[in-house]
């Protein structure tokens, strides 16, 4: 029996409009991410990250190619198995360049809120909400509003967000282009460390470098084709930011 | 955890001047209703509170409500006088308008058929009814009346016994009542140029007729008091009220006066559909129209500020969507916020309608059925004008939330 892997994505193309309208966003793009993995997506833009970030995501369907996660099939071209919604809140968490915060919520309770809508308990919910919070290190910012947080604050708990159904997969869109370095860093490493400690597989489309080296795999993008990106590209590319 | 509870605390102040400018409009509906309700009331405010079974009026005429309608007096005794006739009274209506302390004072008369009325059943909040059989009035508290003061009205003057609440004819005049002999002096006031130039015109047709001529007491009488002059007519009243005894069908007593050709008889309920069918009828269908015309803008108004509301959560909406949430739970966010406001804004407009409208010159009777009636109205507003806004948000897509 093979290993369950958190993301195995095959031959997934993408195509929108037709005839002279017709723009591929995604060639036959695969990707196989690993429990506890993860794997950076670089690429100039409109080379596709994002769309494959949104098939993988169980938001935009492609037009062709298989989509497993956690090990289960969950879609077949524009074909999909099952409920994809409710696939979506129990086995993927998302982080975007924007923290994306639902505004009128405290920031426990954007976390809270996902624990909830896979049928927890409203009081295991929040405790969990909490140690995730404590855990990225703004349990004390846990019953402001996202006003009242600085960018990173926010990010992190994006990022407690994400974690708060216990995914099998975090899709993260730049979650670091409105940080600085070294907050960038951090939710980097703490994307890391998230991965290897709960087993979860993360893809992340950076455009930040410096911090490659947190990486177990990198894949480079272009004109909707995804290839790894070879080792000594990436050192070199560690070594010498912004020529990827 | 409740979203929609979420949303409206992030959003206060919004939500409660959006809030109580729905309540002002409920309010106005409610008000409409209760114009409505108190137009109806008031007209039959005298003809319940008289508590006639039959109601006898000039023949061919719809009643004292609808047209002048004049009996003479005697036909008391002849209503009276019918099997199953318990007691039949005078009954006098007339408006009138004076002047008191610079301004219009515009009221109903009502004359009651002292002695077996003297006002008792009559919806006294001060003073008492009627204890003499002259000068003496009872006078509803929209006149401005006081209790003891004293009102002038034709030659004589008539002391406020008793204050009413709510007696109010159906064009709004409050009314004041009378003995009905006291309720026709005010109405066949003449002043003494007129009688006295009657008499004289009286005494003039007289000395041309023979027996003028050649019986001079016949001038003298003409020339004396009206009411002595037996060939002249007393005081007409406007109809005569009969009571029935227990057991006695009106519809056969109803008979038996009909066949008389000076008069026509309606029962209680039949004067009261005149009344409503008649004298009220276009106002009422008036306020009817308005009515509903201001429930569909009430409707109109709350779906697009429901759909704003949506409108302004869009990308919450999308990111919700985003991370799974269901629909049901973003329908319930925008159905639960609307019926919180559709709920609130009745609280609203009850609340302020119940300090406002008793300072409105008519009175506005909000009964319980119509309150449930606007409710329930309001729950249907609620759960319409949120589904323009569920339409918007289910059309949102997920990946809104990214870009």
């Amino acid at each position: 029996m093979g290993e369950i892997l958190a993301l195995d994505a095959s031959g997934l193309t993408k195509v929108y409009g037709s005839g002279h309208t017709e723009v591929v966003a995604l060639r036959d793009a695969s990707m196989r991410v690993r429990r506890g993995e993860v794997v950076a997506l670089l690429g100039p833009s409109g080379a596709g990250k994002s769309t494959f970030l949104l098939c993988v995501g169980l938001i935009n369907p492609p037009t062709r190619g298989g989509i497993a996660i956690g090990g289960r099939r969950v879609q077949d071209g524009a074909r999909s198995f099952g409920d994809l919604r409710r696939f979506r809140r129990e086995n993927i968490g998302f982080v975007f360049q924007k923290s994306n915060l639902i505004p009128f919520l405290s920031a426990i309770e954007n976390v809270q809120v996902v624990g909830e809508l896979i049928g927890r308990p409203p009081s295991l919910a929040r405790r969990r909400a909490m140690e995730l919070l404590e855990a990225l290190g703004v349990g004390p910012r846990a019953f402001n509003m996202p006003t009242q947080l600085s960018g990173g604050e926010q990010q992190r708990v994006t990022v407690a967000r994400a974690l708060a159904n216990r995914p099998s997969l975090i899709l993260a869109d730049e979650p670091t282009a409105a940080l600085d370095s070294k907050r960038g860093r951090q939710v980097m490493e703490l994307f890391r460390d998230v991965a290897h400690e709960h087993g979860t597989g993360v893809i992340v489309v950076t455009h930040d470098h410096r911090a490659l080296d947190v990486f177990d795999t990198v894949y480079e993008m272009e004109d909707g084709m995804l290839k790894p990106a070879a080792h000594e590209q990436v050192a070199e590319t560690v070594r010498q930011p912004g020529t990827a | 955890m409740n979203l929609a509870v979420r949303d409206i605390r992030h959003s206060l102040g919004r939500f409660i001047l959006t809030t109580i400018g729905v309540g002002m409009l409920l309010m106005v509906v409610m008000g409409m209703g209760g114009i409505y309700r108190g137009l109806v009331d008031d007209a039959l405010v005298v003809t319940r509170s008289v508590g006639a079974d039959l109601w006898v009026v000039q023949r061919d005429t719809r009643g004292p409500f609808a047209e002048v309608s004049r009996l003479p007096r005697s036909l008391v005794d002849r209503v009276a006088a019918v099997p199953g006739v318990t007691d039949a009274r005078e009954f006098v209506f007339h408006t009138i308008q004076r002047e008191r302390g610079g301004k219009p004072l515009r009221m109903g008369v009502l004359g009651l058929g002292w002695p077996l009325d003297k006002g008792e059943g009559l919806p006294l909040v001060a003073g008492r009814a009627l204890g003499q059989a002259h000068f003496e009035m009872i006078a509803d508290e929209s006149l401005g009346l006081a209790l003891g003061e004293r009102l002038r009205l034709g030659k004589d003057t008539y002391t406020v016994v008793g204050i009413t609440r709510w007696l109010v004819a159906s064009g709004g005049d409050g009314i004041a009542c009378f003995t009905s002999r006291d309720a026709q002096a005010i109405q066949f006031d003449e002043p003494g140029e007129s009688v006295r130039l009657e008499r004289q015109a009286r005494r003039g047709r007289a000395g041309e007729a023979d027996i003028g001529r050649t019986q001079p007491g016949v001038l003298e009488r003409a020339s004396g008091l009206s009411g002595e002059i037996a060939a002249l007519p007393g005081p007409a009243v406007s109809a005569v009220i009969a009571r029935l005894a227990p057991g006695a069908e009106a519809g056969a007593v109803q008979q038996v006066m009909s066949g008389w050709s000076d008069v026509t008889v309606y029962t209680g309920a039949q004067q009261e559909d005149l009344l409503l069918r008649g004298s009220v009828d276009r106002a009422r269908r008036q306020i009817q129209l308005f009515r509903v015309l201001l429930t569909l803008i009430s409707a109109v108004i709350m779906a697009l500020i429901i759909y704003t509301l949506t409108l302004d959560k869009l990308h919450p909406l999308a990111l919700l969507k985003l991370i799974g949430a269901p629909n049901r739970t973003i329908i319930g966010l925008i159905l639960q916020q609307a019926l919180i406001m559709g709920g609130l804004a009745f609280g609203v407009g009850y609340g302020v309608g119940l300090k406002l409208f008793p300072m409105f010159p008519r009175r506005v009777l909000v009964t319980n059925d119509d309150l449930l009636r606007v409710a329930g109205i309001v729950l249907l507003i609620s759960v319409f004008s949120s589904l323009l806004g569920i339409w918007k948000a289910m059309r949102v897509a997920p990946s809104e939330a990214i870009g």
